[in-house]
């Protein structure tokens, strides 16, 4: 068994991706601890996310989760012509999850849960090579939904809800390379936006063939925040009728894009479950991030991102060791959706590698403690932003970056 | 069970370090990038403004950061390059005090007047530099604004007592080691690896900038004997300066050495058109009745008496039209006729004869600097509205580098060049051809990653607002061109800069 697992991993490494964006895959331990599969795993309550359909084949009539991640991520960049080099000091990110289950009768369950599936924090030290992309960043989405559950019968049910998000953004970069006040501080902008919210849903359904197969499809809606009422703050900017820069409004729009998930898993040797899921994420919709500033003096921010779709491979493997243990590891090859020449400091992603392990110790009956771990390998990538322009002309920003990210995570599930 | 609890204490422990991401190969690395056969331990640059990274008509905080040696430095640290000093000043005014009293002007800012058009103008406010706070350090940058080639060589040049009476210079009497102390002494006595030297500009500039109104000192090699918009004689220059490259490299060390570029590269001699005077028909041909005497009676007239040549009567002759003219100037190359004037047989009143004695019309080729854009065309006395400078009041002459004047500067820079090419090949330092470098910026442009660089005033990009001193995007060229240089010469890869990340004029107003 254990060969067969190592094949499974080591047959995906070599086919390569890396998932990207700003998609923040973290939710929920058991499943992350297993490649982050469960559109058809059928164990807690992470269900509400991965799949609602499955949550009337809990056995439990209450199925309550929580739990949190930190997500220690940097970045390097250098430029060997010119010797450019820095890293990242970003604050830890801190995505978390709660659900909770009710199965109401057999064949009708409630759902109800809060996540953070979007999400990014990039701290770059301030005036770097790339300071007039970005300095820092800080994005946060928070989920709330709720979702019904109905089964047909034994092989087939379908779930689905509405999705509320609230999120926020902070934003800081240079004006651009070179302007400064009197004292040679670098003129920049703060953008904030707090508080914005919208509305999505997601359908999904579960299709058990025999006892042991599970296969499950879930879609999640794109979402768009439109921050209207944001705020930009300038600073050091010299005092002249040439530069206008004074704080505004902004008003902005960020998507959080759609994904849809299908996969499978199986349960094998009494004790092993295999689980497999490919996500599709319709990053297409993120074509630009444009700024406009409520001061017609100041000139609109665009930033061609021009994001294509990406998908994402997962794999994951459960043993169940003893009553109180259940171990779990995983794989996933996740694929940047960020195209060639457009790859921007503020989410510098490549393909990655990524590995998971994690475990569950039952503590009596009811309550278990749920560990994760998962370490993200890019690969050293050469790349360029090649959209910023200086008076109308192109200014790429290239050079090389290499960039990994290790994440904890531990939770708490209780069953009644 | 023992195991499990190993592998989630193993679980745990990992996910408390946090491990930086790794390059094959990073920039940091010792090995990455080479200093061939130099070695850039310990750099000292020596020169004038240009190497203490003055701009803007000043020199101060920001601009001494982005000085061409301090941008090479920064990239030398990447192949064993050390610490850089720099003397800085205390604040960016960049203004000089002594004892108080303010001896230099603050920088130029470029500001936008009332009427919406931007220019040059004297940042508002004290300056804290005060000459006699005396600097104990020693500087890698021994960039003294001012310096002639022979000052490197003078004792005393950094005297404090000195500098009220023109003896000695306020930048350096900042940070000299001694009363009786040379920039070339100061400079040796840090046993430098390497250095740069950037010298000579000031032996040709003051003289181009005032107009030639100082002395060709060509065949005179007492240089204390000098005034300060003299040129220098070319052997004093040549000797003098091989004197300071044996000194620099009597350790050893390896170097560069930079050669002078033509004032005609530098935006104070190119910005104001010769042809500055818009004229109607009717003005034109008024001015024309007035000086109808002067061309067509006195200056036959003097030809014919040969008082003057033929060549000099056809020089002065006045001629205006329709449209662009060319102003009216004093040219004291030319014969003074006004005592002549006043006899017999013109016998005209003093201030006629005087306007007259040494009068022409500036020509294409002649170079009307900078400065004069705020006399062109004014009325200096406002109750006299007819009297304008360069129409009826004729140009000072040392707001004009005539052909005869630029002649001398090019003779003495040409030959200044010649020796510091030919010690440079003699010693195996690397060279750098400024002249030409700079020449290419008003011809045409050089491109980079965010335009093209030029000589333009305010808007290329490449000179400061004083017209005369690079920006530090023009610096971080120079600083370029230097690494190309080195890296050629000692067989050295220091990476060279984006000079589309150094800012150029500042913006601001008061």
């Amino acid at each position: 068994m254990k060969k067969l697992f190592l094949l499974a991993v080591f047959a995906l490494a070599s086919a390569v991706t890396y998932a990207g964006g700003y998609r923040v895959s973290l939710q929920g331990n058991k499943s992350l601890a297993m490649g982050h599969t469960g559109v058809a795993v059928i164990n807690s309550s992470e269900l509400v996310f991965f799949n609602p359909a499955g949550l009337v084949y809990l056995d439990e009539k209450f199925n309550g989760t929580l739990g949190a991640f930190g997500v220690f991520s940097n970045i390097a960049y250098q430029d060997s012509q010119t010797g450019a080099n820095a890293r990242t000091d970003s604050p830890v990110g801190t995505p978390f999850y709660a659900y909770a289950s009710y199965k109401a009768t057999d064949w009708l369950a409630f759902g109800l849960g809060v996540y953070t599936p979007y999400g990014s924090s990039v701290e770059y030290e301030d005036d770097w090579a790339g300071s007039h992309l970005v300095n820092n960043i800080d994005l946060q989405a928070i989920y709330v939904q709720s979702t019904v559950s109905f089964k047909i019968n034994d092989k087939l049910s379908f779930g689905g809800g509405p999705i509320y998000v609230t999120g926020s953004v902070n934003f800081n970069r240079n004006l651009n390379r070179t302007l400064t006040d009197l004292e040679g501080n670098r003129a920049n902008v703060t953008i904030d936006a707090t508080g914005v919210s919208s509305w999505g849903w997601v359908a999904s359904t579960m299709f058990n063939p025999t006892d042991k197969l599970h296969i499950g499809a879930t879609y999640r809606s794109q979402i768009i925040l439109d921050a209207d009422d944001g705020d930009a703050t300038f600073e050091n900017i010299p005092n002249s009728p040439l530069t206008p820069f004074q704080n505004t409004g902004i008003s902005a729009s960020l998507p959080l894009p759609a994904e849809m998930t299908v996969g499978m898993s199986y349960d094998f040797c009494e004790n092993w479950t295999f689980a497999f899921d490919y996500n599709r994420t319709y990053w297409d919709v993120y074509e630009s991030l444009d700024i406009n500033f409520v001061n017609e003096d100041i000139p609109d921010s665009k930033n061609a991102r021009n994001y294509k779709n990406s998908s994402i491979y997962r794999f994951g493997m459960q043993y169940d060791a003893t009553k109180m243990f259940t171990l779990r590891a995983g794989y996933y090859f996740d694929e940047s959706p960020v195209q060639a020449g457009y790859f921007a400091p503020e989410t510098p992603r490549n393909d990655s590698n990524n590995f998971t392990a994690g475990l569950t110790v039952n503590i009596g009956e009811h309550l278990q403690i749920d560990a994760s771990f998962l370490y993200s390998h890019f690969k050293e990538v050469d790349a360029s932003y090649n959209y910023y322009f200086e008076n109308g002309v192109a200014v790429p920003f290239s050079g090389t970056y290499k960039t990994n990210a290790f994440v904890p995570g531990l939770g708490l599930t209780y069953k009644l | 069970m023992k195991n499990i609890y190993k592998y989630t204490l193993a679980v745990l422990a990992l996910s408390f370090i946090s491990c930086d991401p790794e390059f094959d190969s990073p920039v940091t690395e010792d090995e990455f990038y080479s200093s061939g056969s130099a070695d850039f331990s310990k750099y000292v640059a020596v020169g004038n403004s240009l190497t203490a990274g003055y701009a803007d008509g000043a020199l101060y905080i920001t601009g001494q950061k982005n000085s061409y040696p301090n941008i090479m430095a920064q990239q030398f640290a990447f192949a064993g390059g050390g610490e850089f000093n720099q003397p800085l000043m205390n604040d960016n005014l960049g203004g000089l005090l002594l004892n108080g009293n303010q001896i230099a002007e603050n920088r130029f800012i470029l500001a936008v007047d009332a009427n919406g058009n931007p220019g040059p103008v004297r940042l508002e406010g004290n300056p804290t530099t005060d000459i006699t706070n005396h600097l104990p350090s020693t500087y890698n940058n021994m960039g003294v604004p001012g310096a002639k080639s022979f000052h490197l060589l003078a004792p005393g040049y950094g005297n404090l007592a000195g500098v009220p009476i023109g003896a000695a210079n306020p930048y350096f009497a900042r940070f000299a080691s001694s009363e009786s102390a040379t920039v070339i002494g100061d400079a040796v006595a840090q046993n430098p690896t390497f250095f740069s030297l950037w010298i000579g500009n000031n032996d040709i500039l003051g003289y181009a900038t005032s107009g030639g109104s100082g002395i060709d000192q060509t065949g005179n090699f007492d240089p204390s004997t000098y005034g300060s918009n003299d040129i220098t004689d070319p052997n004093v220059f040549a000797m003098v300066y091989s004197q300071q490259v044996d000194a620099l490299t009597q350790n050893g060390a390896k170097g560069v050495l930079i050669n002078i570029p033509e004032v005609t590269s530098i935006p104070y001699f190119t910005t104001v058109p010769t042809n500055a005077i818009p004229l109607d028909a009717a003005t034109a041909a008024q001015l024309n009745a007035q000086f109808a005497a002067y061309n067509t009676q006195i200056l036959p007239g003097l030809a014919g008496m040969g008082v003057i040549s033929p060549e000099e009567a056809a020089l002065r002759m006045i001629n205006f039209s329709a449209g662009q003219n060319f102003p009216i100037m004093t040219d004291d190359d030319l014969t003074d006729i006004t005592a002549i004037l006043q006899g017999p047989p013109f016998s005209l009143p003093a201030p006629l004869a005087a306007l007259l004695g040494q009068l022409r019309q500036v020509k294409s080729d002649d170079l009307i600097v900078l400065t004069a854009s705020s006399e062109l065309g004014t009325t200096p006395d406002p109750s006299n509205p007819q009297g304008i400078i360069g129409v009826t009041i004729p140009l000072r002459d040392d707001l004009v580098l005539a052909t005869t004047e630029q002649a001398r500067v090019s003779a003495a820079s040409t030959a200044y060049n010649a020796t510091i090419q030919a010690l440079a090949s003699a010693k195996g330092l690397a060279f750098v051809d400024a002249k030409t470098i700079l020449a290419r910026l008003s011809n045409g442009g050089i491109p980079y990653d965010g335009g093209l660089l030029t000589s333009q005033f305010v808007t290329g990009g490449a000179f400061s607002l004083d017209g005369v001193h690079p920006t530090p995007r023009g610096y971080a060229y120079m600083a370029n061109m230097m690494i190309y240089a080195i890296n050629d010469t000692y067989d050295a890869t220091i990476p060279t800069v984006h000079i589309g990340n150094y800012p150029t004029v500042t913006i601001s107003n008061n």
